[in-house]
């Protein structure tokens, strides 16, 4: 294990710096109660007050402590991108492995729902779903999770439609494996990488758009600690404030950064055309 | 080829059905229509006048018949052309669309060109110079554009112009043809923003595209000819890994129309997106449904024409 994650830091120098920080802020986001000296929606102190001793990040237009609010943010975020991928992307990639293991009819119909859903404008999506499911942390989730999982079906069933058609898959089923057995033993088992790209490259996507909904006015309720509510109201106070922008903007792309840097890593890692040097 | 054009556009009518229905039904579940808007605004006295009002403006716009009816009333509409009145602004949506769609087009180009020019030979650079120090530092700086949501990368620059150079963009929008030198004032900062946000993964793909490429067979014969290296790089490799490239930046191309969302909020331009989260905060169902329809129609087209050029581009690609 120790053995294999110093072989993938030699060899991805960046996807090993990525690990690093999406490693630091998971421990921020579990060891938030402990770290953050004040609540997140603790209201007791003087707005607007600049970075400090006692502040270290300064107030913000209510007068909430920034750097316990960031620190917290740190969990909103990550529970927001997670709960959002993982359910969207699983969703998706099943429903892209049945449509293309089934096919016809069914895998026509459900490609045109795919089609219907990539062909509204995600922003806008997003802003109908939260207009109409009410401002919540769970319905930014939800509305995410409406997001990813037609990309991922997509996607999954390009992959799935190349297994499907395999020599190794006619031979299990000459073999006589059961419908159920060539789906969950062979196409689910190869189709592991191109889902776990999907996973790893949405999580700081999703992270992104919550924040963005946050500054149409369609995300997290604004006393959650959300690092999009944060900026939001940061943008506005722009001129007068301007901590407020600075470090929840530090913190979320420190964290998208990471993400990203980890994801294309794994990324690469997982595509056998890039492996090995310059010809 | 015909057979294929005709059967892709054949395609588009249930796409175009599905976004329509399910942009309906999205709009008529969020709670409130415009009928309470207009009258809850105007701040009548006695709550029974109030709702006589509200039954009266409903009446007058088809909002108390079926949700089917008013459905398909909006599809016989649509499909000669007609897409009703703006509920709010009390003139056609064609109207809306002719003023705005052209807006948002010329915001969508420049950006695209934008990213264009800077992402691609980030991309090279990254490739030829495989995990070099200026392979990473190419990957860095693509991906940090990544990494900030646009509203704030936005909100930045503006305050950043305005602290160091003491100047604003222009806040008034000016067509180009009116004046282009004014229009690009404007115009320029959302295009660079919006450009360093997709130029990431363009760069990626340039990037791995150009690594399988360089190793190929016939890269390896233009070097050992004794090709000097630049012509290698660009004649042999670029020019052969640009296909993928080109189709990824058409679907890009297709889609920054509805998402340009933010960047219009930001530095106050008057296009599609502004005038959609408008409409669809005062339920303002005609313009939400026909903004929509546009962009779905566009981002349809783009895709067909993309998927052409390529086996226009392409001899292997032949479609059955």
């Amino acid at each position: 294990m120790l053995a294999a994650a110093g072989r993938f830091a030699l060899r991805q120098p960046l996807g090993a710096a990525g690990a690093l920080v999406v490693l630091a802020l998971v421990a921020v986001a579990v060891l938030a109660p402990r770290l953050a000296p004040h609540g997140p929606k603790e209201t007791a102190f003087a707005p607007y007050l600049a970075p400090s001793a006692e502040f270290l990040m300064g107030t913000d237009q209510v007068g909430r402590d920034v750097l316990s609010r960031v620190i917290w943010g740190a969990r909103l975020s990550l529970y927001v991108g997670l709960a959002s991928v993982v359910v969207g992307i699983t969703l998706g990639a099943l429903w892209g492995v049945a449509t293309a293991y089934f096919g016809g009819i069914s895998d026509l119909g459900s490609q045109r729902v795919v089609d219907s859903l990539m062909a509204l404008p995600p922003i806008i999506l997003a802003l109908a779903l939260m207009a109409a499911l009410g401002q919540s942390v769970t319905n930014v989730i939800l509305a995410l999770i409406i997001l990813l999982t037609p990309t991922a079906a997509r996607t999954v069933r390009a992959v799935a439609l190349g297994i499907a058609a395999a020599p190794y898959i006619e031979a299990a089923r000459a073999a006589g494996g059961s419908q159920w057995r060539i789906i969950f033993r062979h196409l689910i088992p190869n189709c592991l990488a191109s889902y776990i790209v999907l996973l790893t490259t949405n999580v700081s996507y999703a992270i992104v758009v919550e924040a963005s909904l946050s500054f149409i006015g369609a995300g997290a309720p604004p006393d959650e600690p959300s690092w999009g509510g944060m900026l939001t109201a940061g943008v506005q106070a722009i001129e007068t404030a301007p901590w407020m922008v600075f470090f929840p903007g530090l913190a979320i792309s420190l964290a998208v950064f990471g993400l990203n840097l980890l994801g294309d890593s794994i990324r690469d890692v997982t595509d056998p055309r890039l492996r090995g040097g310059l010809g | 080829m015909r057979t294929y054009v005709l059967r892709r556009l054949v395609l588009f009518v249930p796409t175009l059905l599905g976004v329509s229905i399910l942009i309906f039904v999205l709009m008529r579940l969020v709670p409130g229509d415009i009928a309470e808007i207009l009258v809850y605004q105007s701040g009548s006295e006695s709550s029974a006048i109030q709702q006589k009002q509200i039954r009266q403006i409903r009446q007058e716009l088809g909002l108390d018949r079926p949700v089917v009816v008013q459905y398909l009333a909006w599809m016989g509409g649509a499909l000669r052309g007609d897409f009703g009145q703006s509920y709010m602004q009390r003139r056609p949506v064609s109207d809306i669309l002719r003023e705005r769609v052209p807006r948002s087009m010329e915001l969508a180009l420049l950006t695209l060109a934008i990213a264009v020019v800077w992402a691609v030979p980030l991309g090279v650079v990254s490739a030829v110079r495989q995990n070099g120090a200026l392979d990473y530092l190419a990957r860095v700086v693509s991906l940090s554009g990544l990494s900030l949501p646009l509203f704030v990368t936005g909100a930045l620059i503006l305050y950043g112009l305005g602290r160091i150079f003491r100047w604003m963009p222009p806040l008034e929008f000016v067509s180009f043809t009116e004046n282009p030198l004014e229009n690009l004032k404007q115009l320029i900062w959302p295009a660079l923003c919006q450009a360093y946000y997709i130029s990431a993964p363009i760069s990626r793909l340039t990037r791995s595209e150009m690594l399988e490429v360089i190793r190929q067979d016939y890269v390896r014969t233009a070097r050992a000819k004794g090709l000097r290296e630049r012509a290698v790089v660009y004649r042999h490799a670029l020019r052969n890994s640009l296909l993928p490239v080109v189709t990824f930046i058409g679907w890009w191309g297709g889609r920054l129309l509805g998402g340009l969302v933010i960047m219009e909020l930001i530095f106050v331009v008057p296009g599609m997106g502004t005038a959609l989260v408008q409409a669809v905060s005062q339920r303002d169902y005609p313009t939400v449904q026909a903004m929509i329809f546009v962009m779905a129609l566009v981002f349809l087209a783009v895709n067909l024409v993309v998927d052409l050029a390529y086996a226009w581009l392409d001899p292997r690609i032949r479609y059955a």
